[in-house]
């Protein structure tokens, strides 16, 4: 062992002095459930804006998960909406006709991770053609994934054909929102900043020479889309919970776009970026819902002079420190005092 | 025993013969040079080798295992590591990253355990960080560990290039033009470096080498190819000599 790498696991040892971050997770953790628990129990926050959270909670988690493919991975899928219907549907199916009537409040985050593990099932599926190493091509089989999954939807009679599904309490409340979404942020950036989150990155680099440098290309493309698609269906139970009601036409490619909006806002391959893209655009729609059809408008435009001013998006390729684990913030404090030390070594 | 036994490898691109009946063998620790005018095919029997291509016919052996067929990743694991002619390090990655990439093969966690950063996770990562800080000291690239890799000037963007291949632990290291873009008092510190891989890592190399300079001066034997085939192979100082070859090879350099 180097001196240097003995100075590493020093260092290690005392990250708390390297870090002013230390109480805010924990403090953030605690003080958000305590607020989603208390405004849910006491209703001091109306239902409306309870409602506004809760999409601000559900298209975090779309964004996380999508960013995962479209910018950590540099594929571009445009199936996201259809990974949500499979959750949204299979979740919904278990509270209203599977679970007993009494049961479904207890059951209710079994029906959730079960769309999670339906639309992660599919995600399989759907990484075996991203194995074809041209760009476009997946853009394509998603895009046709997404319509099939509708029509699938629209033709059978039990999900309620085009007319859609009702009957589902309102179960997605505050704390349960706040619960997924830190569940799949957290899931998200440890996959990220792992070995298998290296080697997505260096897909993105150099497909091929990744899979010279011994990446297993295959298998971080499955574990990319399997956990995406996952937390996909995960959001897509929770939508469906929240709005009570769901029909194949919400899942179409349109709802696709308003996620691709989110993460290109946000910023490509970025957790931070990712919430602020999709806290701003919730809240935007939500506030120039009086413009009526202007929105339309304006929302594209917003997106046009971002990718102008800011093409890879407000955080795009860059991390807020809160989000990167210590392990690997130490490391880069460690280089950053040895430069410092000999300066002219590196001159 | 031979270490890579490449017997009849033929290789055909819509039409076009790249390689054809290429036969060759290299012993352990051996330094051998691949020589040969632009188009010969030398970048394309390393994209073979190592699996970028599959091999119209013929077979390559690395210790008597058959490797056509494998994927690139499987090839990479079983002992195999390369450069490329042009550089293909992971850009916007750091430096340490782009080393710690080339550490997959070698991480004993499993997908659940990085999901949930639980069991080996922890220790791993810093296993593999600290034989990727450990390689790049080695390389005088630690000053750059958290650089991005496309700031590092030309030669040391080369460095790293080699210094992420070895981190693949390989026993038999390909080299595709190092001495590209390198100018004669660069190329020189180049064999020294690429003698000294060999003693540090104990590898056995290939070298492909548009300049004669270079391969002469630090290969063991040479490998001349022309139209995908073998044409002359020997030591430096007789194929220097050969015919053939300075009608093949020279005539062109000279020409051009
Ligand atoms: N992917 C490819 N598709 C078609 N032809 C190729 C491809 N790669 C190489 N070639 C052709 O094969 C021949 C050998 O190329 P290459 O192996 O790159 O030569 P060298 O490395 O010796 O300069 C050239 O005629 C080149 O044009
Ligand atoms: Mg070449």
């Amino acid at each position: 062992m180097t001196k240097l790498s003995a100075a590493y696991f020093a260092l290690l040892k005392h990250w708390q002095t390297l870090t002013g971050y230390k109480y805010f997770w924990p403090v953030f953790l605690i003080a958000g459930l305590a607020f989603c628990a208390a405004a849910s129990a006491s209703e001091f926050l109306d239902l409306y804006l309870q409602l506004i959270l809760i999409y601000v909670g559900i298209n975090i988690i779309l964004t996380v998960s999508l960013n995962l493919i479209n910018g950590y991975m540099g594929e571009f899928s445009v199936g996201h909406a259809g990974f949500m219907a499979v959750g949204a549907y299979v979740a919904s199916l278990l509270t209203v006709h599977v679970f007993p009537p009494g049961a479904v409040n207890i059951l209710f985050p079994l029906a959730i991770l079960a769309g999670g593990v339906g639309a992660a099932l599919i995600g399989f599926l759907v990484a075996i053609p991203s194995f074809k190493t041209r760009g476009d091509y997946l853009a394509i089989v998603t895009l046709a994934f997404c319509m099939i999954v509708k029509s699938v939807l629209e033709n059978i009679d039990a999900v309620g054909g085009p007319r859609g599904l009702l009957g589902m309490e309102k179960l997605t409340t505050l704390p349960w929102v706040f619960f997924w979404t830190v569940l799949s942020v957290w899931v998200i950036r440890n996959l990220v900043y792992s070995n298998f989150g290296r080697g997505v990155l260096s897909i993105r680099e150099d497909e091929i020479a990744s899979d010279l440098m011994s990446v297993n290309t295959r298998q971080v493309k499955i574990i990319a889309f399997v956990v995406s698609s996952f937390f996909a269906g995960i959001a897509g139970g929770l939508f469906a919970h929240a709005l009570q009601f769901i029909n194949p036409r919400m899942f179409d490619i349109l709802k696709s776009t308003d996620i691709l909006i989110m993460v290109y806002l946000g910023g490509i391959a970025s957790i931070s970026g990712s919430i602020i893209g999709a806290v701003i655009y919730t809240i935007l729609l939500e506030i120039l819902r009086p413009l009526g059809i202007w929105r339309m408008v304006l929302m594209p435009l917003m997106l046009v002079l971002l990718m102008i001013y800011r093409p890879r998006g407000i955080m795009g390729l860059r991390e807020a420190r809160l989000f990167i684990p210590l392990r690997d913030l130490v490391t880069e404090k460690l280089w950053r005092q040895k430069k410092k030390e000999a300066p002219d070594a590196s001159a | 025993m031979p270490l890579l036994e490449i017997f009849r490898l033929t290789h055909r691109f819509a039409g076009l013969c790249a390689v054809s009946d290429f036969n060759f063998s290299i012993e352990p620790h051996e330094l051998v040079g691949v020589i040969g005018p632009n188009g010969a095919g030398k970048t394309t029997v390393f994209n073979l080798i190592t699996g970028v291509y599959k091999a119209s016919e013929g077979s390559i052996k690395l210790n008597d295992r058959e490797l056509v067929g494998l994927t690139p990743h499987q090839i990479t694991r079983s002992g195999i590591a390369r450069t490329f002619q042009n550089i293909r390090i992971f850009k916007e990655l750091s430096v340490l990253d782009n080393v710690r990439i080339a550490h997959y093969g070698q991480i004993a966690y499993t997908p659940a355990e990085a999901l949930l950063h639980i069991g080996r996770f922890r220790a791993e990562e810093k296993r593999i960080t600290n034989l990727s800080l450990d390689l790049l000291a080695i390389f005088k690239l630690d000053d750059s560990a958290n650089e991005k890799a496309k700031n590092l000037p030309y030669g040391l963007q080369r460095r790293l290039e080699i210094a992420r291949a070895l981190a693949t632990r390989p026993a038999l290291l390909l080299l595709d033009e190092p001495a590209a873009g390198m100018n004669p008092n660069e190329i020189i510190q180049l064999m020294e470096f690429i003698r000294w891989i060999r003693q540090t890592f104990s590898v056995t190399i290939i070298l492909i080498e548009h300049q004669m300079r270079l391969v002469m001066g630090i290969c063991e034997r040479l490998v001349v190819l022309d139209f995908g085939a073998t044409i002359a192979a020997g030591l430096p100082s007789e194929i220097q000599k050969n015919p053939k070859v300075m009608e093949a090879y020279l005539g062109v350099e000279v020409a051009s």
